[in-house]
């Protein structure tokens, strides 16, 4: 398979992409992902521990084949720039960049939903007043952005970025329009779920994430890569939010939770470490 | 160095940034840490590229660092810029060919006797969860050879992380996703 997918990709010609890559089918792809799955339950079946990431090196996602580092990781232990964590505030992100639905003169077309959730570290603190910035395909499944040509409407009203800082208990709350699947070239006939992207930082830069929050029960998780990168069934559920009623609210918007989970911070035990000396 | 403690919650996976960040993540300035009209501006800069040596025209990168005098910073508006404050965090996409530039200082050594550098994330369509590495400024040698790093590191492989001085006064730090050279990414403790 000839993976030189980048090469001729621009602003103009957005979906140039390697036309093999195409036209490799949905089984096929998903034939690869079973047999790396497969491989990684004999592995935690015979002591290993459970993944809990998207492995950096995933074939069936054609782009990651020559964009992920064939070096492990080289472990370090973190030093101060490390153990902190750039600040923003209200000086940054105003309050109404939180609800996706009122940036335009109209309504936007579509679900109309509020995703609502906390924002943890790895010890279960709350990370408050950080930033959250989320994107987002509009209820046709089309992004706001040049590089997405597909033939689905642009929504006038809804361009499908917003922003929040964490409230004191980490908690934090976007109104939006539910985002529909989108078509994509990894394959033949291939389809993203419906998703929202999610950046995040912590109280210590190492936390720094950003990742795609799903839809409960959505029919197309089995079939993508991106998903999938992700080998272990634990791990991947901890992306999908859940339907939430206390959320949802009278003749207005249904509502999910999603609350995340960021690394372990390591300046609390570092610096007691320090004060043992 | 002790055993860092256990997690009490497993952490969310991340998943790649994907190809159409363009439009919500980039903000004015937003790769200005200082103006460039600073006397102590430096141009920070370089190209991303694959295990091809192909560049990366969708890659997008932050940065973290101490001031001028190694003192690690907590100041709100970096989305925000007034010119005047140092946050000590950027942000940058790469252009279409692949190459990046932030404008701000030279870090100091946050403590007497360290070697400063300035802390790097990658993010790309592509690339299904973040990568950090260190941007060492290159001219305290003897802080350099004492970093732990880069002395737990291969000869050959502690000069990708280590910034090249363009004459000019500029910063050159490339970064290889893979293949020849490819940049040491690090991991830290706690991180599952």
């Amino acid at each position: 398979m000839s993976v030189e997918t980048t090469q001729d990709e621009s602003f103009k010609n957005a979906h140039v992409l390697d036309p093999a890559a195409t036209a490799v089918s949905q089984e096929e792809i998903s034939e690869e992902i079973n047999d790396i799955h497969e491989s990684y339950r004999q592995e935690v079946l015979a002591g290993k521990k459970p993944e809990t990431q998207p492995r950096v090196d995933f074939a069936p996602y054609r782009s990651s084949l020559l964009r992920h580092p064939t070096k492990d990781l080289h472990h370090t232990d973190p030093e101060t720039i490390e153990l902190y964590s750039p600040a923003f505030g209200q000086r940054d992100v105003h309050a109404l960049e939180a609800d996706l639905t009122i940036q335009h003169n109209g309504e936007p077309i579509g679900e109309r939903i509020v995703v609502a959730g906390r924002v943890l570290d790895g010890d279960g603190r709350p990370v408050a007043n950080q930033l959250i910035e989320i994107w987002q395909a509009n209820a046709a499944g089309r992004y706001v952005h040049k590089r997405d040509q597909h033939p689905a409407p642009i929504d006038p009203n809804f361009t499908g970025v917003g922003r929040a800082i964490t409230g004191p208990n980490g908690e934090y709350s976007f109104t939006t329009i539910k985002p529909a699947p989108y078509p994509w070239k990894n394959h033949h006939n291939a389809w993203r779920p419906a998703h929202i992207h999610f950046s995040l930082f912590g109280t210590d830069f190492t936390q720094r994430m950003i990742t795609q929050m799903y839809f409960p029960g959505d029919p197309l998780f089995a079939l993508d890569p991106i998903y999938q990168s992700i080998t272990d069934q634990d791990a991947r559920d901890r992306l999908v939010a859940t339907y939430d009623h206390s959320i949802t609210s009278h003749e207005w918007a249904t509502g999910y939770n999603w609350d995340i989970v960021l690394t372990g911070s390591n300046r609390t035990w570092m610096e007691d470490e320090e004060g043992d000396h | 160095m002790a055993q860092a403690p256990e997690l009490k919650l497993v952490p969310t996976p991340g998943q790649t940034v994907g190809p159409f960040y363009g439009y919500a993540l980039p903000f004015e300035k937003d790769n200005e840490l200082v103006n460039q009209a600073h006397p102590n501006s430096v141009r920070l800069h370089g190209v991303v590229t694959d295990g091809k040596g192909e560049v990366i025209p969708d890659a997008l990168l932050e940065i973290w660092q101490a001031d001028e005098n190694g003192k690690v910073v907590s100041r709100d508006g970096s989305l925000v810029r007034d010119g005047y404050t140092f946050t000590g965090w950027g942000r940058v996409a790469v252009d279409n060919v692949g190459h990046y530039t932030f404008t701000t200082v030279n870090p100091g050594p946050t403590e007497e006797g360290k070697a400063p550098f300035i802390m790097l994330t990658v993010f790309a369509r592509g690339l299904l969860n973040r990568l950090f590495t260190r941007i060492y400024l290159p001219e305290d040698t003897a802080a350099l050879a004492k970093d732990p790093l880069l002395a737990s590191l291969p000869e050959d492989r502690r000069q990708s992380l280590i910034a090249a001085r363009e004459e000019d006064g500029s910063l050159r730090f490339d970064i290889r996703l893979q293949g020849e050279n490819e940049t040491v990414f690090l991991s830290y403790p706690r991180e599952n």
